[in-house]
């Protein structure tokens, strides 16, 4: 990327390998390709450019979620600040987060 | 094997997969720009008999009908510059959904990226009814009925006037126009979580930037809204708008969902492809989804399937199919001339007249389908580009595209005209 665009960079340069949007989200997302078990994952909200980090405890596709907190069946997965659906199955922070242990609310 | 070319100064690789898409960062600008600093910015466009602004100045063989598809790809191969758009309706239909039909090819061929159109159909009258209803932008358009004449006399008639319009419209002149003058729509597509991350984000900034300016814009996909209802409805621009938007939401949750549902939506909203992207719920996509419209501008009317905006500059709100060659083949009818289409796994749609301008942020799709993407916000996942410095980028794209530079699709031939249908045919 072009040496100039650096205005959005924070965490003293470091490429975050999760984003969340808000500082309420109980998920993030991969951004980067090949995010493997057992790596402790720097992130950043894009919200308020906030750093955390989380242990990650599967492989995690680009694109797709892991818990930031321990969540039971039932429980709201929140992202954009928002309720996203239903937790289905328990999920220990770190853990993927997807179709398997989360649904919608709707239909 | 890769071999390296030269373009604009900058070497591009050109490997066998993919290929970069080909934007530059002009180093002259600042790092962000303000609303206010694109005021002044202008495009070369073709202004239309109705004073409205086209950036491409299409020649359309247009058909009323499915059975006239035959006849306009023959005038389309005769006369060489021409574009027939085929498509699979038109016979028997009746009520809202023969309004939603007739609005979609008489706005398809009004739009100012249209210079002249030629309409072919079985018969006479209806040909006629969307001959007149193009004739009311003041351009040129004649009508053929092919009954009584039969396919071959109707092709020889209508590619005569084809050639006649053709020659008339490349010697059209393009002059400057302020970017205010601009019709722009948006609807993503094969949407990830990276859309709602950096895509959808850029769009919603070129908006909040450019709607203060004067321009139109346009939002749709009804389903596509569900989870995030509760603030769409706080971005109408008056409590009567956004009771007449509710009304359009949960006549489609009623009217579509649960009386055409089997199971539960699972299997298509979110599309498997959305899934396979990181996208678990309707209400994750929807969230995503709504960063289009951006945080400072509040939509004016809330418009009927293919229906014309006429409320004055400003962002509008469509009731639309979330599939997307149905949704921006509505928004052309609208009259809109430079699409913006922000894709997370990578969809490939186009349309014949309405540049589609696609937008990622998913570096896999970037380095796998980078052929198909025009604007890279890949950087904005890096944090290493802002927001508004991606907006900034689209916005330079949305330009050079109004000047003429072919979008992705347009050059890899992508030209999906898709007639929204409501119901069986009588």
């Amino acid at each position: 990327m072009n040496d100039k665009l650096q205005a959005g960079g924070n965490g003293a340069g470091r490429q975050p390998q999760v984003l969340a949007h808000s500082p309420k989200d109980n998920v993030a997302v991969a951004v980067i390709e090949g995010l493997s078990a057992d790596t402790q994952a720097f992130g950043v909200v894009t919200e308020d450019n906030t750093t955390f980090e989380v242990f990650v405890r599967h492989d995690i596709p680009i694109g797709h979620k892991v818990a930031l907190a321990d969540l039971k069946a039932g429980d709201t997965a929140i992202k954009y600040g928002q309720d996203i659906g239903r937790i289905t199955k328990d999920v220990a922070k770190g853990d993927h987060v997807h179709v398997h242990n989360a649904k919608t609310k709707r239909w | 094997m890769s071999e390296t070319t030269t373009i604009n100064g900058e070497s591009a690789v050109n490997p066998f997969i993919g290929s970069a898409p080909d934007q530059f960062v002009n180093g002259s600008l600042p790092d962000a720009r303000a609303s206010a600093d694109f005021a002044n910015a202008t495009f070369t466009g073709w202004r239309r008999e109705n004073g409205r602004v086209g950036v491409r100045n299409h020649v359309l063989i247009l058909p009323l009908d499915d059975l006239s598809n035959a006849a306009c790809e023959a005038v389309a191969n005769a006369v060489k510059g021409t574009l027939a758009i085929p498509h699979a309706y038109g016979r028997l239909q009746f009520g809202e959904d023969l309004e939603i039909h007739f609005r979609t090819l008489i706005g398809v061929g009004s739009n100012p990226n249209v210079a002249a159109v030629v309409v072919i159909g079985i018969e006479d009258q209806w040909t006629n009814r969307v001959v007149e209803g193009i004739a009311k932008t003041g351009k040129p358009v004649v009508g053929f009925g092919i009954e009584g004449h039969g396919d071959i006399a109707t092709i020889a008639k209508a590619s005569y006037q084809a050639k006649r319009l053709l020659q008339w419209a490349t010697e059209l002149p393009r002059e400057t126009c302020s970017i205010n003058e601009l019709w722009i729509s948006t609807k993503c597509g094969e949407s990830d979580t990276t859309t709602g991350l950096s895509s959808c984000p850029t769009v919603g900034n070129m908006y909040d930037k450019l709607i203060p300016l004067g321009v139109y814009g346009i939002f749709g996909e009804t389903s596509e809204i569900t989870g995030a209802e509760h603030l769409c409805k706080e971005r109408a621009a008056n409590p009567e708008i956004a009771e007449k938007w509710f009304k359009m939401w949960k006549a489609y949750q009623d009217d579509v969902i649960e009386a055409h549902k089997t199971d539960d939506l699972s299997d298509s909203q979110p599309t498997k492809g959305n899934i396979v992207g990181g996208l678990t719920t309707i209400e994750e996509k929807a969230l995503g989804n709504l960063e289009k419209i951006g945080h400072e501008c509040v939509f004016i009317d809330a418009l009927q399937p293919a229906e014309a905006p006429a409320k004055g500059p400003g962002l509008y709100f469509m009731d639309t199919s979330s599939a997307a060659a149905e949704c921006v083949t509505l928004m052309a009818a609208a009259g809109y001339v430079v699409h913006t289409f922000p894709t997370g796994q990578g969809n490939v749609i186009g349309n014949p007249i309405l540049p589609v301008i696609k937008i990622s942020g998913n570096p896999r799709t970037v380095r796998t389908m980078g052929e198909h993407i025009d604007v890279d916000v890949s950087g904005v996942l890096r944090r290493d580009m802002t927001i508004p410095q991606a907006g900034d980028a689209l916005i330079d794209m949305i330009i050079r595209t109004a000047n003429g530079r072919l979008t992705a699709a347009e050059s890899l031939g992508h030209r999906e005209f898709s007639m929204t249908k409501l119901y069986r045919s009588a």
